[in-house]
Formats: structure tokens, sequence, C-alpha cells
């Protein structure tokens, strides 16, 4: 089966490129960035606050399993309609500087769309380490499972 | 002579992944890594040892301190370590196109 999604990440650089393809036109597609309700849904996070304008500002926050808050914000410097979003992201409370994120939304027909999501990090070093964090977490949830089926044993 | 180590070998040790999914967060001394463990001192430094030779982890001197981080050229090599990270964005592109799908019209 072919990806959808596709990630390119070069080797010795500080950012990286996501492309999908939907199967929904532009305008859904869009939609699905800027109203609350339905980005909590997709990316699963609660939306404290999303001003899709110019120099305004978002901020999410998720619960992990073990009920710990994390936060992430950001400010928007660009956005137009169906087109693009320019905007930063921070994980609050994390030593992780904050990057840049490019998004454009392109129409392919008339119903189906692109995104082109450009990540800048401050550092190669940074973006590795982001590219990491979702293994990382898979073995760390290998090693959680590992431990509850050794502990029922015990 | 110690055997040479193998990258597979090293990571099939559940102690091991959970020394590297520690470092994979932040660069960490001895230990600290060894505080996040019940398993005896010179056990973890067993494994910190292990991990540093087969280059799983790089050793970097910073002032009297030695602080381990990942090697991720040598990462790459384990397993298609960008996978979970692309797996994790077509998770949620996956949703987002379900949950837009609704909003259809004539659907």
């Amino acid at each position: 089966m072919e990806q959808k999604t596709k990630i390119n990440a070069e080797e010795g650089k500080q950012e990286l490129v996501i492309t999908r393809q939907f199967d929904l036109p532009l305008e859904l597609l869009f939609k699905a960035y800027v109203t609350p309700e339905i980005v909590e849904q997709w990316m699963g996070t609660k939306v404290l606050k999303l001003e899709n304008k110019r120099h305004g500002s978002y901020q999410f926050e998720t619960t992990d399993p073990k009920g710990n808050k994390h936060g992430f914000n950001g400010v928007i410097h660009e956005f137009v309609a169906n087109q693009k979003i320019t905007r930063t992201f921070e994980m609050e409370n994390t030593p992780f500087a904050v990057w840049l994120e490019y998004l454009e939304f392109e129409k392919i027909t008339e119903n189906t769309s692109k995104l082109r999501m450009h990540i800048v990090y401050k550092s190669v070093e940074l973006r590795d380490q982001m590219l990491q964090l979702p293994f990382a977490q898979g073995i760390n949830m290998a090693h959680q499972r590992l431990e509850e089926i050794v502990s029922k044993l015990k | 002579m110690n055997l040479r180590r193998d990258v597979f070998q090293a990571i099939a040790d559940p102690t091991r992944r959970a020394i590297l999914m520690l470092v994979a967060a932040q660069s960490m001394t001895a230990g600290l890594i060894a505080s996040n463990f019940d398993t005896a001192r010179p056990t973890v430094s067993k494994h910190l040892q292990i991990l540093t030779e087969c280059e799983l982890l790089k050793q970097e001197q910073n002032g009297r301190e030695i602080y381990y981080h990942i090697n991720a050229k040598k990462m790459k090599e384990v397993a298609d370590f960008i996978e979970p990270f692309r797996q994790m964005w077509d998770d949620r592109f996956n949703k987002l196109e379900d949950i837009m799908k609704d909003y259809l019209p004539n659907k």
C-alpha cells in the first residue's frame, strides 16, 4: 500500500517536511485546522485558545495516560485562509527549543487536497531528537507492558 | 577479549531499551540514569558500557561529568526510527480525514 503520509528528513539538516494527500476538498482540510472542536478530535488535545489570524496565538493541552498535563503553545505569523499558516510551536516545560512550522494547503482536484508541513528546528540535534520521540515512546510503552506482564507473574 | 557487541542484542534487553528511552529525551549522567532504576548501579553501568560499545550511546565530557546521549546515526541502523514518527502523523491525518468526511455535502 502506498504511504499517504511522507516524511522527508535529510541527514544533517535541521528541518523536515511532512506531506500528505487527503481525499477531502481543500476547504474541509483547512477547516480541520482552524475549528477548535475539530482540532481537539484529530490531534487528541484540548484546545484552550486558537486565534486564527496574523499575530494570533494558540494554546493546546494534552493529558497523558498517567494524568500528567502537557502544554503546547505558539504564535501565528501568517494566516491566509485555504492557503497557509506559519506558526511557532513550543512544548512547555521541556528543554526543547521552539520551532517554526510552515503549513501549506493546496487544492489538487475538487475532492482532493494536499498539505505540506515544513518544520525548522533550532539545531540538527533537536530535529533528530524530535524524530526519535515517538520511537522512544514506543519502546517505553513496550517496556511498560512488559513490566505489567512480569508483575502479574510475581 | 570482549565479544563484538551487536546492536540488536543491545536493544533486546528491556532495561537497555528503557535507558535509550530516557536518554532520547535528554542527555544524562550515569548517576541520573541509574537513579531511574531499582537495579544496582554497577548493573546499570554495565548496560551503559554495552550501549556505548555498540555506539547507540555517545559519551560527552562536560566539566567533571560525563553525559550520555543518543547516537542518532546508529539508531537509524537499529530500525527505521523515523517510521514511528511517520506513523504518528499518519494516524493523526487519517483521523482528520475520517472526521472531515462527515462534513462532505450529500453524505
